[in-house]
């Protein structure tokens, strides 16, 4: 929001030096900065993730991994993920209308995309779960046949690591998610009750966008560096 | 120096109707394009596997996997997340040091993988870069 104002910050927003740096509230700027720490930890699992395939010469390609889709026993490589990718970009989305909304003081639409936003988040969360249901069990699909599962110490496909690191990245990111969720609700309950209607303004709602939003940008890296290369 | 309290503050940051209109264009714009490329990723991904191509081949769609992300991270970040609508110095604020950081992660990481490939397959260093 560059160029002139309407009007003056309220001095009740202030921050405690009386000024406000880079015109943007306390609150939004420690999200961000959360995020840049959030988004070192991802970076060193992925560096990680490519410093051990640089020290094998050999690793599973995740075509050859991953090609179940549920209700079936058919062959599609990568199909499910490409799911999974979609509605995890498609909830970001409604997450972007939800503050858009909220930036217009529309209640009715901000707890319509707030709705649709949890809902993908459950809808990866589940597939999270079948996903790694479908690793654990490797090639012959039955989980309840031990001896061949994928676990942290062995896994069917290649080496230990590659086990590891996808329980580790697709994990935590998993974690994110499902916290991004429960931080969606929290915001959804509170936009029902119109606490920010109260406020007038929904600026909560575009700190949990920001989350949210980075949920999405970190899957975006796992799945190019996990799934695709 | 541009006076930090009279630039519109975040909180302020209302919009009309019309205005509404305009963003929620750019957002499916957005939506379109990043969906555009993820299926582009899967399509090469499923027909151009590693097992299918050339190792050379295979190195380019690897850099064009690279690009592409890089490509859906800016734009999730510039418009989703709004950062390309805040001030330019904030801007900066988030993204260099990150990046500067990361590069060198990546950088010196990727070094010493292959260094420990080369231990655990007991190459010769000098017959390597001979």
């Amino acid at each position: 929001m560059a160029g002139e104002a309407s009007k003056a910050i309220d001095p009740k927003e202030l921050w405690g030096g009386g000024r406000s740096p880079f015109s943007m509230s306390y609150g939004k700027m420690m999200m961000w900065f959360f995020l840049i720490s959030d988004a070192l930890t991802f970076g060193a699992f992925i560096v990680a993730l490519g410093f051990l395939r640089y020290t094998y010469a050999d690793w599973p390609v995740s075509e050859e991994v991953f090609f179940h889709i549920p209700f079936s026993h058919g062959h599609f490589p990568l199909a499910y993920v490409a799911f999974m990718t979609f509605v995890l970009i498609v909830s970001s989305v409604t997450m972007v209308l939800a503050v858009e909304a909220g930036h217009r003081m529309d209640k009715k639409n901000v707890i319509k995309w707030m709705a649709w936003t949890i809902v993908g988040g459950l809808i990866f969360l589940g597939s999270q779960v079948w996903e790694w249901g479908t690793f654990i069990a490797g090639p012959d699909g039955d989980i309840t046949t031990w001896a061949d599962n994928a676990r942290i110490g062995w896994n069917p496909y290649g080496p230990p690591q590659y086990a590891q690191f996808f329980f580790c990245v697709t994990g935590f990111h998993g974690f994110h998610v499902f916290s991004g969720v429960i931080i969606n609700i929290v915001l959804f309950i509170n936009v029902i009750l119109g606490t920010y209607e109260k406020r007038g303004h929904y600026e909560m709602i575009e700190k949990g966008g920001l989350y949210w939003h980075f949920v999405d940008l970190v899957w975006v890296f796992v799945f190019t560096f996990f799934y695709l290369i | 120096m541009e006076r930090d309290d009279i630039i519109e503050y975040s909180l302020d940051a209302h919009h009309s109707e019309e205005k509404g209109v305009e963003i929620r264009k750019k957002i499916v714009q957005v939506t379109i394009l990043l969906s555009a490329i993820t299926a582009v990723e899967i399509i090469v991904g499923v027909f151009m596997g590693k097992r299918v191509v050339t190792p050379s081949t295979w190195v380019l769609i690897k850099y064009g996997y690279i690009v592409l992300t890089l490509f859906k991270a800016w734009y999730i970040i510039k418009e989703f997340m709004h950062l390309g609508h805040e001030r330019k110095s904030f801007k900066k604020v988030v993204l260099y040091p990150y990046v500067f950081f990361i590069i060198y992660l990546i950088f010196i990481l990727l070094v010493e993988g292959s260094a420990v490939f080369i231990h655990n397959n007991n190459f010769d260093w000098i017959q390597i870069y001979k």
